[in-house]
């Protein structure tokens, strides 16, 4: 079996059902008391789709997919810069006793 | 020059860092060099697509992202802690409407991601992209209903009507049925009509849900945002956005989980919806010949000052009175006097989970004192007082030996085994299941009527 036989579409399929599997046992492993900061921390990183966007941002010519393009990158640094901040600002105050 | 095998490593590295920022969270000692290097992560996925030879509008992708970058840090900044779960709520929305847009950008310029080109991408890729416009659609107009709910724009509580699963079911099967048609025939018209339809349907979903149920809710969203990522990475061939997807996705379905075995019931109770009314709506229920002992802030002062062991349950009712402080100021002028004081978290107090534990963070609580119901629950037989301000069902002990009882089988937290129990209230009214609680009419329970700060401010005149 050659790689290039296998079709792009499986490839994508092996990496989803690995990475669920990470997903699984290290969010298994999150301490309950930082569940609120595991959300803003994971709406952060699910900006990740920032990467579409710049893409379609990209082009030196304007068109109606760079307009798409240009308000997709507003709204996902939106929540990039919010979700991580937001995520420092609550483990700021995770302290230990005096 | 950035070639395709350069790029996919450094997706690669960024998505290590994802992991290893969520890993991060095992403890609190971890969490901020974890949530460090998730920023790295994102910093290594934005210049390694911006150093692609296909991106050239820098100026215009600068503007974007200052532009959101304000929006976002203001937002982040300036949001108190008690609105926590309304502003998780709208990055979810922002997440699915971008997913949306990209989808779009996906669908009008086809030849950007070599997946076809216009009105003649590949049926696998226009599938993908249209499942996954879908979820962001749903995530979207879903969360901004949990929002409106949260922030108290709309009423918390359920908005149900007949035939309104029936219905809800109708839609999600024609809107399969039209991206399956998507593979037959690409018109613009049906690109847009699964779209709307699926604004439409995450408004639906998301109605019947109460307020109370909003940590299942906006955990289900957020993993939504995360699938929603994963099928435009599937459509776009992106590792990177697939592997994120995932364990975002993941991360929302675990803790919809924790949040439903928390009240002991299924998903799809939840998710259908129509449960609990709204507190302070009283209904009149025969009381009969039970009394109750009420008692006044001195008469709780004098009962503490003259205990050993206190445990503090907080519920809702802190956050909605921004009580925080002023209980973390009592329990410091009784820790002063030898009185251990610890706090109890049942998993579901608040309205997202870990919500509590936040609030008493930003009180400066050590996170040392503050236990989970499975590590402290047996404690209370060995605790002098009971404090519980702003919580109700989750003490009911109804949940455990009355099986008529809507919340039988959740797991809550034994109060009742404490010496002494009091309970800071502002009325009668039961919580958000409409149920009466057993523990008002127990011998060793004094109901303190008050709001749940001035209660706490009264207390620490007393003991002062």
């Amino acid at each position: 079996m050659q790689p290039e036989n296998i079709d792009p579409f499986i490839f994508g399929i092996t990496v989803l059902v690995l990475a669920c599997f990470v997903g699984y046992f290290v969010v298994w492993r999150v301490t309950p008391a930082l569940h609120s900061p595991l959300m803003s921390v994971t709406n952060a990183i699910s900006s990740v789709i920032i990467v579409g966007a710049l893409i379609a941002a990209g082009p030196a010519t304007g068109n109606f997919a760079q307009v798409m393009g240009f308000c997709a990158v507003v709204l996902a640094s939106i929540n990039i810069f919010g979700g991580f901040i937001v995520t420092q600002r609550m483990l700021s105050m995770f302290k230990k006793k005096r | 020059m950035m070639t395709e095998n350069l790029s996919s490593l450094l997706y690669l590295a960024s998505s290590i860092c994802f992991v290893l920022a969520i890993r991060g969270l095992n403890s609190p000692e971890t969490a901020r060099v974890g949530n460090f290097i998730g920023i790295v992560g994102m910093l290594i996925a934005i210049l390694t697509t911006l150093a692609l030879p296909s991106i050239l509008s820098y100026e215009l992708i600068l503007i974007a992202i200052l532009l959101g970058g304000c929006i976002g840090t203001l937002l982040a900044l300036k949001t108190k802690m008690t609105s926590l779960p309304q502003l998780v709520a709208l990055f979810n929305s922002v997440v699915g409407l971008a997913a949306c847009f990209v989808a779009a950008a996906a669908f009008y310029r086809p030849e950007a991601y070599g997946i076809g080109t216009f009105l003649n991408i590949s049926p696998l890729s226009i599938v993908e992209m249209n499942l996954g416009s879908a979820i962001g659609a749903v995530t979207f107009t879903g969360s901004v209903v949990a929002f409106s709910k949260l922030q108290g724009l709309v009423s918390g509580s359920p908005v149900t009507f007949k035939g309104q699963h029936q219905l809800n079911a109708l839609l999600g099967m024609i809107l399969l049925g039209l991206i399956a048609w998507m593979i037959f025939e690409q018109t613009e018209t049906l690109f847009w009509a699964i779209l709307c339809l699926s604004f439409l349907l995450g408004v639906l979903v998301i109605i019947p849900i109460g307020g109370a149920d909003m940590p299942v809710v906006i955990s289900m969203l957020n993993s939504y945002s995360g699938w929603a990522a994963c099928g435009i990475g599937f459509t776009l061939g992106n590792i990177l956005m697939i592997i994120t997807g995932a364990l975002v996705g993941a991360s929302g379905a675990i803790l919809s989980y924790i949040m439903c075995k928390g009240m002991n019931r299924s998903f799809f109770n939840v998710i259908l919806g129509g449960f609990g009314v709204e507190d302070e709506v009283i209904p009149q229920q025969n009381i009969g010949d039970k009394s109750i002992k009420s008692g006044t802030a001195s008469d709780g002062a004098f009962i503490m000052e003259n205990a050993s062991s206190v445990i503090i349950v907080p519920g809702y009712g802190l956050a909605v009175a921004q009580a925080q402080h002023a209980l973390r100021e009592m329990a410091d002028i009784l820790q002063e006097r030898g009185i251990e004081v610890r706090y109890a978290i049942h998993p579901v107090a608040g309205r997202m989970p870990g919500h509590m534990n936040v609030l008493l963070a930003e009180a400066s609580v050590p996170y040392e004192s503050v236990l989970e119901l499975d590590m402290i629950n047996r404690d209370f037989a060995q605790t002098d007082v009971a404090f519980v301000i702003g919580a109700n069902d989750v003490t009911n002990p109804a949940a455990k030996t009355d099986s008529s009882s809507p919340i039988f089988g959740m797991p809550v937290l034994d109060v009742e085994n404490a010496k002494t129990v009091l309970f800071v209230k502002r009325s009668m009214a039961s919580g958000y299941a409409g149920v009466e609680n057993p523990l008002f009419f127990k011998d060793n329970t004094m109901m303190l009527f008050s709001d749940a700060k001035q209660m706490c401010d009264e207390i620490i005149q007393a003991l002062k």
